[in-house]
């Protein structure tokens, strides 16, 4: 009898798992079919270092396949444009280009976003373990870096949104500093 | 007799000897030393020496394509591992963070004397606060969070700033670690050498390490990844152009040497009949090259890649005294039958000419391009050895059984073509050059804008395909394309540093202005003593440093007691030494400084590269640069611009050639005034000649051809050669028709092979070579139509054809 709940229940997990797996795959289906996306942004930094958490502002622009600019407003101007391996950081009258292969640990902080938003499942599990919970409607992806040398600085990002929205993108850090990514739909025209 | 034989070939065999050990010992040079003027300006002395010892002239550029960007990146480790432990080599860069970690050390540890941010007010409460605001802030960026863990030694972001300076100076597209161009479809290294831009000799012992290191690297990557063997290699920078400029030349001059001996040697076998004769009649040739290089030797230390190009010149020369020699002599016709007629009556002829020739190359000897100046004594060394051969060994070695070929019956069917020209009045004749004379003239004149190419890259053997892939890789690697170039003199670094720096300040404006793109100066990575010690005394002592952090962080996000490191790093930094140049050394930063830094003699040089705004306009407004170079003071700025000042020089050893030109034209009419007597003679030699010259000139530009320092070359042989034609033309007065016969068939075998020599050499892919081809081959041939053609008729009654036909 306990064998047969037993069977039972791992029949169950096996099902969720497949459910689970195949949600992930509708998920990243649905988000895929998106080919431009315009949001704001608020982030909050919390770390160790500082009293309170800096807060900063903006918009994130996506273009289908590969291209994802991070306009900062406040506190001051910034703008971050992923595109291909190359990102490229413009601040100020300065401009710097950095590659992702030979700088991989800033590849949480971007490639995250922008595999999530392409629905590019191969690109999400190179460089992460990715688990899903939740259903569609609510959602949650746990990204875990596969890499050492990332998984050095960054430990885990969490991403969760509704349907084909992103809703929050918190990356937690090693060291216990924090960072949470609120997005809104983009107000403006 | 045969005492008088033994002394004169003891004699030439003693000459030859010694020009051969002074040929041997010579050092013969293909760099642009050519083209070093002899008394040059201190910018053309700087111009000059940038091109040959300049960092640009040591830099080779490495691509590596086609196969998998996996693989060439493989490769391109392989290879600069083997590199860097090769000591031709100074530098090997490819893009591996090999040194970053030492940079980013050296930077973080000098950075309270590197950051152009340090001053009082940075470490006043106020200043610091500023700061400290402004690292937070940027703790919001991924970069920020890159440095999170320096802001407790950093509050105020100097290594940020750092970062900031140094991205002034572009730095090649990196993928996987590795340079690669803009489309990702190539690999890419730079080598810099350890031996100057103008050692070729070096220069290609370089290119064959880099070749090895290929060869090894991807055969290494092979036996893992077998598609390995796909990946090629192409190089490029000075030192490949060097290599190849000097290798072509020297095939090309060989290989046309080879050709057009061949087919000399074949002519005047048909036509000799002799093959004995045919050897004689090398060795004035022989011995004239051999002579000209020597006198090369002796009169300038080191002989020209491209002087020996010439060489082949000479054959077309020379070759015609000993046609002269043998068509002329070797037959018996009842006015020659004596012995030692030909020396009596044709020589003076010859020689005459030869003088003429030795005018006109004369008129090289004092040019300031050292270039034409050994063309010059190479001409004249050649020529007079050639002749004295033909007229003095010749003679002696001739054996008296040889039997040549009577030319005389071509001779006699050549003037039957003639003839008809000849019926013509003598003022139609005249009528009629004229005429062809003023339409050339007025097509020279209409072309006077457009006539001569003014680009010194007009002389360059590189193909322009090959200058196009090395401006490509340029762009690729963010090298500056723009050739231009600040350059600060001074007699000390400290003095150049200064200059770079104040000179800095007031190019930074420039760049808001979009009138440059940016630069780059040593001063960016060593500043000057100076400098660094306005910045060590901007430090303030720890107590003070102290009180005002308390300050500024009251009401910031960061607390004052966390930035305990930053005092102590700042007060070990206003304890501390300055940078030197040697601290520089143990970093990949010391290239880069190097590269910028010239030392000759007592003079120190900073360069300072100015990048284009865009890449698509290259060109600068120098005239803004300029201004602003003024406005910065007395630092001894110059603005160089490498293409219109190399350009310049170029031209001025243009006109200098056009002068001496007509210099050496006007001893050469005073030359056949003295020597033939009248005027009227004088101007009937020199009319057929002009006549040429004007016309092929005339030709060459219709057809789209823009003349070069080579073609004035050229038309100074069509005079130095043609005035052979126009002299023995003039002299048959005294002649009978057989003799008459006799000279133009002998001078039609010249021409043709003078028309052979010169026809190889404008198939040749060295635009130098080319040039001087395509304007002497068609000029001899004119020069001789021309001079058959106004031949004076002889008086009645010595003309049997004119007396018949009249």
């Amino acid at each position: 009898m306990r064998r047969t709940i037993g069977i039972g229940l791992l029949v169950l997990l096996g099902a969720t798992a497949r459910a689970a797996a195949d949600d992930l795959d509708e998920l990243l289906h649905l988000l895929g079919e998106r080919h431009h996306g315009h949001v704001d942004f608020v982030e909050q930094h919390f770390l160790a270092l500082l009293s309170r958490p800096v807060e900063s502002s903006g918009e994130l622009i996506y273009d289908a396949p590969d291209r994802l600019e991070k306009r900062t407003l406040e506190p001051r101007p910034e703008n971050l444009m992923l595109a291909g391996d190359v990102l490229s950081i413009r601040r100020g009258g300065h401009r710097h280009v950095l590659d992702l292969k030979a700088n991989p640990q800033v590849l949480p902080f971007v490639e995250s976003i922008r595999a999530t938003l392409a629905g590019d499942r191969a690109a999400l599990e190179r460089t992460f373990r990715v688990e899903f919970s939740g259903n569609l409607a609510r959602w949650t992806l746990l990204l875990v870096p596969r890499e050492s040398q990332i998984a050095a600085t960054v430990s885990q990002v969490l991403i969760d949104g509704s349907g084909n929205h992103l809703r929050h993108v918190e990356i937690r850090q090693r060291d216990g500093d924090r960072s949470l990514m609120t997005l809104r739909d983009h107000s403006g025209p | 007799m045969n005492a008088r034989r033994a002394r004169v070939i003891a004699a030439w065999l003693t000459c030859i000897a010694l020009a051969a050990v002074v040929v041997g010992r010579t050092r013969y040079v293909t760099d642009l030393s050519a083209f070093l003027p002899a008394k040059p300006t201190p910018m053309q002395r700087l111009l000059v020496d940038q091109l040959r010892e300049g960092p640009a002239s040591r830099v080779i550029l490495i691509a590596l394509e086609r196969g998998d960007a996996t693989i060439r990146a493989r490769i391109s480790v392989a290879m600069a591992r083997r590199l860097r432990l090769d000591r031709e080599f100074s530098g090997i860069e490819n893009g591996e963070p090999v040194s970053a970690e030492l940079d980013r050390e050296f930077l973080f540890r000098h950075r309270y004397l590197l950051s152009e941010t340090i001053t009082p007010q940075r470490f006043s409460a106020a200043g610091l606060k500023g700061a400290i605001e402004e690292t937070i802030a940027g703790l919001a960026s991924p970069e920020g969070l890159m440095l999170k863990s320096l802001v407790p030694r950093d509050p105020t972001g100097e290594m940020l700033q750092i970062i900031d300076q140094m991205s002034r100076i572009a730095q090649p597209l990196t993928r996987d670690g590795h340079w690669v161009s803009a489309d990702g479809e190539r690999t890419l290294l730079v080598a810099q050498t350890a031996a100057a831009g103008s050692d070729t000799d070096a220069q290609e012992l370089a290119l064959d390490a880099i070749r090895r290191a290929f060869t090894a690297a991807s055969g290494e990557t092979a036996a893992a990844v077998p598609e390995s063997r796909q990946v090629q290699m192409h190089l490029s920078g000075p030192a490949v152009f060097a290599v190849a400029a000097r290798a072509t030349i020297q095939h090309a001059a060989v290989r046309l040497s080879i050709a057009s001996s061949v087919l000399i040697a074949a002519l005047l076998l048909v036509v000799y009949r002799s093959p004995r004769a045919l050897i004689l009649g090398l060795l004035p040739v022989a011995t004239g090259a051999m002579a000209g290089i020597a006198a090369v030797a002796l009169g300038f230390g080191a002989v020209h890649g491209l002087t020996l190009g010439f060489g082949i010149t000479l054959i077309g020369e020379s070759v015609d005294y000993s046609i002269y020699f043998f068509t002329q002599s070797a037959v018996r016709t009842p006015s020659s039958a004596a012995p030692h007629s030909w020396q009596r009556q044709r020589w003076p002829i010859v020689r005459l000419g030869m003088l003429a020739s030795v005018c006109g190359f004369a008129s090289l000897l004092p040019s300031a391009f050292p270039g034409l100046a050994q063309l010059g004594a190479y001409s004249i060394g050649g020529l007079l050895a050639a002749a004295a051969v033909t007229r003095f060994v010749l003679p002696e070695l001739m054996p008296c059984d040889i039997a040549i070929r009577d030319v005389t019956p071509w001779g006699l069917r050549l003037e039957h073509w003639v003839n008809p020209v000849r019926r013509l009045s003598v003022a139609a004749l005249w009528g009629i050059a004229l005429a062809i004379a003023g339409i050339a003239a007025l097509v020279l004149y209409q072309q006077r804008d457009t006539l001569w190419n003014r680009e010194l890259s007009s002389l360059s053997p590189i193909p322009l395909s090959e200058q196009r892939y090395d401006a490509k890789l340029r762009s690729d690697l963010g090298q500056p394309t723009a050739l231009d170039l600040v350059v600060i003199s001074g007699p000390d670094l400290e003095s150049v540093l200064r200059g770079a720096e104040r000179a800095a300040r007031a190019l930074e404006p420039l760049i808001d202005e979009k009138v440059i793109g940016g630069f780059d100066s040593p001063a960016s990575y060593l500043p000057s003593l100076a400098t660094q010690e306005a910045r060590r005394d901007s430090l303030p002592e720890r107590p003070i440093l102290r009180e005002n952090l308390a300050q500024a962080t009251a009401g910031l996000a960061i607390r004052g007691e966390q930035l305990a490191p930053f005092l102590d790093d700042v007060e070990s930094a206003r304890r501390g030494g300055l940078i030197t140049p040697q601290d520089l050394r143990s970093t990949s930063l010391a290239a880069g400084f190097d590269a910028l830094i010239l030392h000759q003699r007592d003079r120190w040089n900073a360069l300072l590269p100015l990048h284009a705004a865009e890449a698509a306009a290259p060109d600068i407004d120098r005239a803004r640069v300029r201004q602003a170079l003024a406005g910065a003071g007395s630092i001894g700025a110059q603005l160089l611009d490498l293409k219109n000042e190399s350009d310049a020089l170029y031209i001025s050893y243009l006109h200098e050639a056009i002068r001496l030109s007509l210099a050496g034209l006007a001893s050469i009419v005073v030359l056949l005034w003295v020597a033939l007597r009248t005027p009227a003679r004088a101007a009937r030699v020199l009319a057929p000649l002009m006549l040429a010259v004007l016309c092929v000139a005339a030709s060459l530009s219709l057809c789209g051809r823009q003349l070069t320092i080579l073609h004035l070359v050229g038309m100074l042989l069509i005079v130095a050669v043609g005035s052979n034609y126009a002299l023995f033309f003039d002299a048959p007065r005294r002649e009978n028709d057989h003799d008459a016969a006799l000279t133009l068939a002998s001078l039609s075998i010249a021409n043709l092979s003078t028309v052979i020599g010169f026809g190889l050499l404008s198939f040749s892919r060295v635009p130098v070579l080319e040039d001087l081809g395509m304007t002497v081959a068609p000029g001899a041939l004119l020069a001789l139509l021309f001079a058959a053609a106004l031949t004076p008729r002889r008086p009645a009654g010595t003309s049997r054809r004119a007396q018949n036909s009249d």
